[in-house]
């Protein structure tokens, strides 16, 4: 017999490598929309991710310098900082922000770099993204980057030197869900590097399915920041993500059309 | 003499001479992670003591907040 011990959880033996870190969380979040710092914080920490997205803005003139601030509540030396280009439209202002980025969080490569096309959908604009990516790669940066659920586009993005691609499962923030798994399966087939799922996700179920179909991570925060209790869904997202990974790895049984009795048909007595 | 830069999208006068680090003190951040670009162009905080602003600077000073 097995002993019971022996049943560990596949988070500790089955890291998320990104650019040559090891992480044992494989859900990624965001820190926008919370009621404050406060909030933000415990929802991150209960979420238990390990990478977390932040965004890059002016400082306010004359502002109170005792006001807390996010990167004393998420502080750089606990949580690997993920600076987004959130609310860039073009290639050169994406990669202004992750230069400011790197400056701020001293010599930290790590971004996530979005070039959106259009404001009502905040669809990616690809041909900026490419080529902010490809400035972005031979300045040393270490490139996670949001992208359609196009696999030729994923496999270029990944060619180039990518270190992550996430492709969107719905419009960011509008908690759709999986719109096309059969083409999150296709970049699937063709990976190279972590495919991350970001944006699109609206509750557990979605993040178990993503997880499902064998993608390495999912990004979210919406989802979590505008659940009733943020609290209680950020929970609710790590044990997703965690089940969704476990299954994918057991491997599902295969669907069929009719019933298979679960008790035997031998031994009956009547 | 005074110069007039652009510090956030706000019109600023500072006396000539006036360095990067100066302006931090007056914004009340020092000590506060920041980071600054004048001109499009990235000012290392190690360079902030020595950089001397000129009239017409777009300084930008930025900072981290929530986003996802």
């Amino acid at each position: 017999m097995v002993q019971p011990e022996q049943f560990v959880s596949t988070q500790i033996d089955d890291p998320l490598v990104i650019g040559g870190v090891a992480y044992r969380s494989r859900l990624l979040v965001g820190t926008g929309k919370y009621k404050d710092l406060e909030e933000t914080q415990r929802a991150v920490a209960i979420s238990g991710a390990e990478i977390v997205t932040v965004a890059i803005r002016r400082t306010n003139i004359g502002q109170d310098p005792d006001q807390p601030n996010l990167l004393d509540a998420i502080p750089p030396h606990r949580y690997t900082l993920l600076p987004n280009t959130a609310g860039c439209y073009t290639a050169k202002d994406a990669v202004r922000t992750c230069r400011l980025a790197r400056e701020l969080l001293d010599g930290h490569a790590l971004v996530k770099l979005e070039v959106l096309g259009d404001e009502k959908t905040l669809f990616p604009d690809i041909t900026a993204t490419l080529a902010a990516a490809e400035e972005l790669i031979k300045d040393d940066f270490q490139v996670m980057v949001y992208t359609n659920d196009d696999p030729i586009v994923a496999k270029r993005l990944a060619d180039m030197g990518c270190v992550a691609v996430m492709p969107l499962a719905a419009p960011i923030g509008s908690g759709l869900g999986i719109r096309n798994p059969y083409n999150i399966r296709f970049i699937l087939d063709e990976a190279t590097v972590p495919i991350i799922v970001d944006a699109g996700v609206g509750t557990a179920s979605d993040a178990t399915v993503a997880m499902e179909l064998g993608c390495d991570g999912v990004l979210m925060n919406t989802a979590i920041a505008h659940a009733k209790d943020p609290l209680r869904m950020a929970s609710a997202m790590k044990k997703g993500i965690e089940a969704g990974r476990e299954a994918f790895l057991a491997g599902r049984m295969p669907r069929k059309r009719y019933a298979s009795a679960s008790s035997p048909i031998d031994g009956t007595f009547f | 003499m005074s110069l007039s830069i652009l510090v956030n999208g706000q019109t600023k006068q500072v006396r000539a001479g006036h360095t990067v680090a100066a302006l931090v003190r007056e914004m009340a951040l020092e000590g506060r992670r920041v980071a600054i670009e004048i001109n499009e162009e990235i000012v290392p905080r190690s360079r902030y003591g020595e950089h001397q602003l000129e009239a017409g600077d777009r300084v930008e000073v930025v900072t981290a907040i929530g986003g996802g």
